[in-house]
This record gives C-alpha cells, sequence and structure tokens, in this order.
C-alpha cells in the first residue's frame, strides 16, 4: 500500500480505479540510450496494441456488426506487417527513440497509400494512422483523453479549462493532482461536479499506475494506492458516513431560503457549461448566478459562430425554466489562452490583456456573444455581467453596444425579453468607485477570487504564496461591505459569485452586509441554504 | 522457380483482408513468393502485407505468381489452390 497526502479541495470518500491523465507528448526526434530495451518496450507494445484490438473487434463485432470489425482485423494485421516492423525496428536500430520510429515508418506508410489511385486502398492510409497513433499512445502512455471503460479516479500533473471540456464526466470520481491550488481550475470543477479531490499531492505518476485501486479521503487529503483490507474497510466506512450527512442535507430540498428574521437570500449556483445543468438540478439552485462563457472558446480552432453560442446559452435558459440565468461575457486571457486568439504574451497577464478589455477593443468577438446571448432572453430569464471592470467608462461602452445590439436584433424581428445588466466587482478600483457604477447598472456580482488576488497583491495560481492568502483579510471584508452598502443606496441587488460565497462561517456576515444573493457550486446549495434556514441574522 | 498466371474473380480484387489471408498463408513458405501484375508493371513480395495491397490488384488483373526456394515444389499446388479459392 502506498499512501500520501495533498491538499482537499472538495469533501468526500471516493474508491476506484486509477486513470492517468498524461499530457499529450510532443513527438521528437529524441536517441535513446538503449536500443535493446528500447526494442523491448516496442514488442511490448506491439502485443499490447494487439490484446487491445482483440477486444475492439470483439465489441465492434458484437456492437456494430462484422463488416465494421474487419477494419479493427486489418489494423491488427498491419502489425505483423514486415515492411512496417522491420522499418520501426530498423530505425530503433539507428538509435532512434521508439515513438519516434512508428511517427516516421507510419506516415511513410501511409503516405504511400494515399496516394495510390484506388479509393478503398487509399482510405486504408487512415488505419495505418490509427494503428500508429496506438502504438504511440502505448509507448508514450498518453492521448487517451478521458475514454474511460469504467468509473475512475483521474490522477494527473494539474488539468487544464480545455482538457475538461474533452471530459466524460460521468466517469471521474475524483481528481488527484500534483499541482493547482485551492483556486485552481481542477478545484473549481471538483465543487461543481461535487467529487472529493485533492491537490498538491506528492504522487508520482506514471503510466504504470492505470487501472490500480486507489482511495481518496477529500477530508484529511489523504490517498492510499493498493490499499489492505482494513484501509479498504475503515475507508467504505467513512464514505458511508459521508453519504449519510449529505442525505441529512436533503431535508432543505425545495425549501426557500430565509433566515429566521425573514431575509430571503437567492441561492444561486456558478457552472462551465450547458453540461452542468444537472448538477444545477441535483444541487437544487434557484438560479444561475455566473454562467461563464469561456467553455465555448475552448478546446477547439476558430471561434464559435453566433449560432452555437446561441444554442448553447438558449439551451441552459431552457433548462432552467423561468429562473434567473446570469451570463457573464467572454473572461479570457491570463490564465485561460486560447491559440486562435493570438494574444502575445505578456509579463503579467493577471494584469493584462484579459476579460473585458477583450472584448471591447474586439467587437468581432464581443458583438456575436452579445447577439447570441440576447438572442436566447426570449426563452426564459436572462441577465448578462461583465467582467474585469475598473471605469464608469466601460461600463458606458458596454451599455452602448449592448442598446445597438438589441436595436439590431429588434429591427430583424427577432424576439427578445428584458435583460439586466450588471457588472462583476473584483478589481479593487471597481469596488472604491462601486458608488458611481451602481448608477449606471442593474446589479452587481463580487468575484472575491480576483477581487482578492487584486486586494492582496498575491498570486493565486502560485502555491508557495498561499500561506500568506487569507480570504477573510480586513480589506476583503470592508470591500464587501461597501459595495453591499453602494449596491443598496443605488437601489440595485448585490451578490457574491466567488468561492467565498460558500463559506459557511462568513454566511452571517454577508447576510448583515445586505448581500441579496450568494452563488455557488452546486453542491453546495443544501447545506449553505441549510445554513441560512438556522441563521438567526 | 515455378510461376502461374491467375484472373482475379474477386469483385473486390485483392484488398485488405483477402491480403492479410494471403500473408498469413505464405508465412509457413520457405521460399520467396512474388506476385506481379505485368500489364501494371507492379509486383510486391507477397508475403508483406502493406507492399500486396499497394498493388490494389484488381477484378480480372492477370497475376502472374512466382516462387522460388527450396520448397518450390511441395507449396506450388497449395498456393495455387489457394488462389482459387480465395481470389
Amino acid at each position: 500500500m502506498i499512501k500520501g497526502n495533498g491538499r482537499p479541495v472538495y469533501e468526500g470518500v471516493a474508491i476506484g480505479k486509477i486513470f492517468v491523465l498524461s499530457k499529450d507528448h510532443k513527438i521528437e526526434n529524441t536517441r535513446c540510450a538503449d536500443k535493446e530495451k528500447e526494442l523491448e518496450r516496442f514488442k511490448d507494445a506491439r502485443e499490447k496494441a494487439r490484446a487491445e484490438l482483440d477486444d475492439l473487434y470483439e465489441k465492434t463485432k458484437r456492437e456494430i456488426g462484422e463488416e465494421e470489425a474487419g477494419i479493427i482485423e486489418v489494423q491488427s494485421l498491419f502489425l505483423d506487417d514486415l515492411d512496417y516492423i522491420e522499418g520501426i525496428e530498423d530505425m530503433i536500430k539507428s538509435g532512434r527513440d521508439a515513438a519516434f520510429s512508428v511517427h516516421e515508418i507510419g506516415d511513410a506508410q501511409a503516405s504511400a497509400f494515399a496516394a495510390l489511385d484506388d479509393e478503398y486502398m487509399k482510405a486504408r492510409a487512415t488505419d495505418i494512422r490509427d494503428i500508429s497513433d496506438r502504438l504511440i499512445r502505448i509507448l508514450t502512455g498518453s492521448g487517451q483523453a478521458f475514454k474511460m471503460e469504467e468509473p475512475c479516479i483521474v490522477v494527473a500533473e494539474d488539468i487544464t479549462p480545455s482538457e475538461t471540456v474533452a471530459m466524460d464526466k460521468d466517469k471521474i470520481l475524483a481528481f488527484v493532482t500534483r499541482q493547482g491550488s485551492s483556486n485552481s481550475h481542477t478545484a473549481i470543477l471538483a465543487r461543481v461536479m461535487n467529487i472529493p479531490s485533492l491537490v498538491l499531492t506528492n504522487i508520482d505518476i506514471e503510466p504504470a499506475l492505470n487501472g490500480r485501486e486507489m482511495i481518496v479521503d477529500g477530508f484529511s487529503g489523504t490517498y492510499y494506492i493498493d490499499p489492505d483490507e482494513e484501509t479498504l474497510r475503515v475507508m467504505k466506512e467513512k464514505r458511508r458516513g459521508a453519504g449519510e450527512y449529505k442525505a441529512s442535507l436533503e431535508m432543505f430540498r425545495g425549501k426557500e431560503s430565509i433566515t429566521k428574521k425573514g431575509r430571503k437570500i437567492n441561492l444561486f449556483a456558478n457552472i462551465g457549461s450547458p453540461d452542468d445543468i444537472k448538477y444545477v438540478l441535483d444541487g437544487d439552485a434557484e438560479g444561475i448566478g455566473l454562467l461563464r462563457s469561456e467553455f465555448l472558446y475552448l478546446g477547439r480552432d476558430d471561434f464559435p459562430t453566433e449560432d452555437e453560442l446561441f444554442n448553447s446559452y438558449k439551451k441552459v435558459v431552457e433548462a432552467m425554466n423561468g429562473k434567473k440565468v446570469v451570463i457573464r461575457t467572454l473572461d479570457i486571457g491570463a490564465d485561460k489562452k486560447v491559440g486562435y486568439f493570438n494574444l502575445a504574451e505578456e509579463e503579467n497577464p493577471a494584469l493584462g490583456y484579459r476579460g473585458i478589455r477583450i472584448c471591447l477593443t474586439r467587437p468581432d468577438i464581443f458583438r456575436p456573444q452579445l447577439r447570441a446571448i440576447y438572442r436566447a432572453s426570449a426563452y426564459g430569464n436572462v441577465a448578462i455581467m461583465f467582467p474585469m471592470i475598473i471605469s464608469v467608462k466601460e461600463v458606458k461602452a458596454i451599455k452602448e453596444t449592448c442598446e445597438e445590439v438589441r436595436r439590431e436584433l429588434s429591427e430583424e424581428g427577432v424576439p427578445l425579453s428584458p435583460v439586466e445588466l450588471g457588472i462583476m466587482i473584483e478589481t479593487p478600483a471597481a469596488a472604491i468607485i462601486s458608488d458611481q457604477l451602481a448608477r449606471e447598472v442593474d446589479f452587481f456580482s463580487v468575484g472575491t477570487n480576483d477581487l482578492t488576488q487584486y486586494t492582496l497583491a498575491i498570486d493565486r495560481q502560485n502555491e508557495k504564496l498561499d500561506s500568506f492568502y487569507d480570504a477573510h483579510h480586513e480589506a476583503i471584508m470592508r470591500s464587501l461591505a461597501l459595495i453591499a452598502e453602494n449596491a443598496h443606496k443605488a437601489g440595485i441587488w448585490a451578490g457574491i459569485c466567488g468561492e467565498l460565497a460558500a463559506d459557511l462561517s462568513l454566511s452571517d456576515e454577508f447576510i448583515r452586509m445586505g448581500y441579496d444573493e450568494l452563488s455557488v457550486a452546486p453542491s453546495r446549495i443544501l447545506e449553505l441554504r441549510k445554513r441560512i434556514i438556522e441563521s438567526e441574522v | 522457380m515455378k510461376t502461374f498466371d491467375y484472373t482475379v474473380k474477386d469483385e473486390l480484387g485483392i484488398h485488405a483482408r483477402p491480403a492479410g489471408i494471403l500473408v498469413k498463408k505464405l508465412s509457413g513458405v520457405k521460399s520467396n513468393v512474388t506476385i506481379e501484375v505485368k500489364e501494371k508493371g507492379k509486383s510486391a513480395d507477397a508475403k508483406r502485407l502493406m507492399a500486396v495491397m499497394k498493388m490494389a490488384v484488381k477484378q480480372g488483373d492477370v497475376v502472374t505468381v512466382s516462387i522460388e526456394g527450396e520448397d518450390e515444389d511441395s507449396v506450388f499446388e497449395d498456393i495455387r489452390e489457394f488462389f482459387e479459392t480465395n481470389f
């Protein structure tokens, strides 16, 4: 049994098999030190590929049919092809890395087939590429992004936003990463998905971990690989206990979130994509307080079209059936880089060209998104909020653009419903001038993660600074009080959508400050509702 | 060396799977086996799958099969029969 630690980012206990998510290796022309060992590795990879193909053949034959299965069989035959195998082995013998050799020879053979003037044989180029990819994946232990047969514990160096887009989320029991922090993307995702997870673990990530049994204790931050029977028994018991606590929260489902003194708080959910709707409904959220738009732009090679955006938003709005959906406009830049945006490298991206700064200078990006959101408004209760605001001037420019878009659409005869316009308060500048900003908008939503990072001058991605990071810092508390006060003076509503909103030790304080809405990970709704209903404030 | 000519009857020609069966069949043969389509000026070692496939042999093509080696006499009939049954 291997035992280790990490920082827990979501409570709970998971028990299951390990799935190692390794980065796609860029295949490089590296020289291998030990040719014999490399040949041996290639031989093993061939055997493994053959076993995989045999399974796939049976499965395909059973589920699709003989003809499809025949294609798999052909790929199997390539594993014995002399030109292919000898070509690769010769390259390895000349001192090349096995994966690189497979890539080169596979490519040469595939190109030769692609050049034939016979349609059937031309198409076989794909089969050669496929078998080569399979071998390369086995050799590098990479690339099998979330093609899991059964629910697994995902072990990774770190998980990027674009990787999460490709995930089959039903099959993830827990995340265990070596990097990350309490505010990293992995942590946010774990909270949305309601799965126990650890970041900053000391785990040695290697392909050999795949398939081994693991326990993740999201209460203590401990993990066990190949657990002994006693540990397994204790942890199963703990998992049962955690399940019971969750079950005890069920009595708060469907209840109104009202304190003993009669203060009604709107409990909304933060989500990252239309796929998360099921968590919102499971979590019993009263609306969506933050729908991040980045998912629509990640994991692809070009900008989404207005229609694509519209369809995604419409899906969420319709699913919420008249409950409020606050859509945040694109907040790309900083830690969420996307290739086709062609953003220049920056010394200091957190203070750089990001969020609303991109939107206001790139109408070709901003306008299609606004049009899509306005079009979706006809299907429910939509609000828009804008990130990274620092000035009244920005807000005026945004409102002008919104008005133009609205007029344009109504002239086109597109049905529209009223849309509230709000802003994120996540810069110290916005907090300080919140009195002026409040006169311009319909609501505020405080993004405590960024507000804290900017107020304390602490990089939230830098784990070395975790000990300096105080989420309850007096400066943050005073800002929060000021923001709520200024909102109410202007007669608009104020909410909090950062992680702090879910901090049960602050709930009373937030209610005292006058916050009208708290938007948290869907899995947090029930316990926060319990906290509010039991609040004396 | 022993040779025979064979006209391919299978409507798909010698596509991937039949080529695979041929390669498998010949794996026990010691002699060198070559197939050639003279009309197209193409030939290949019949024990090499991708090479055979790349010839893209079609229905109606006349394939010349040459067997050369120590067991050429003993395998000749077997191979000819194999072509007639499979292609």
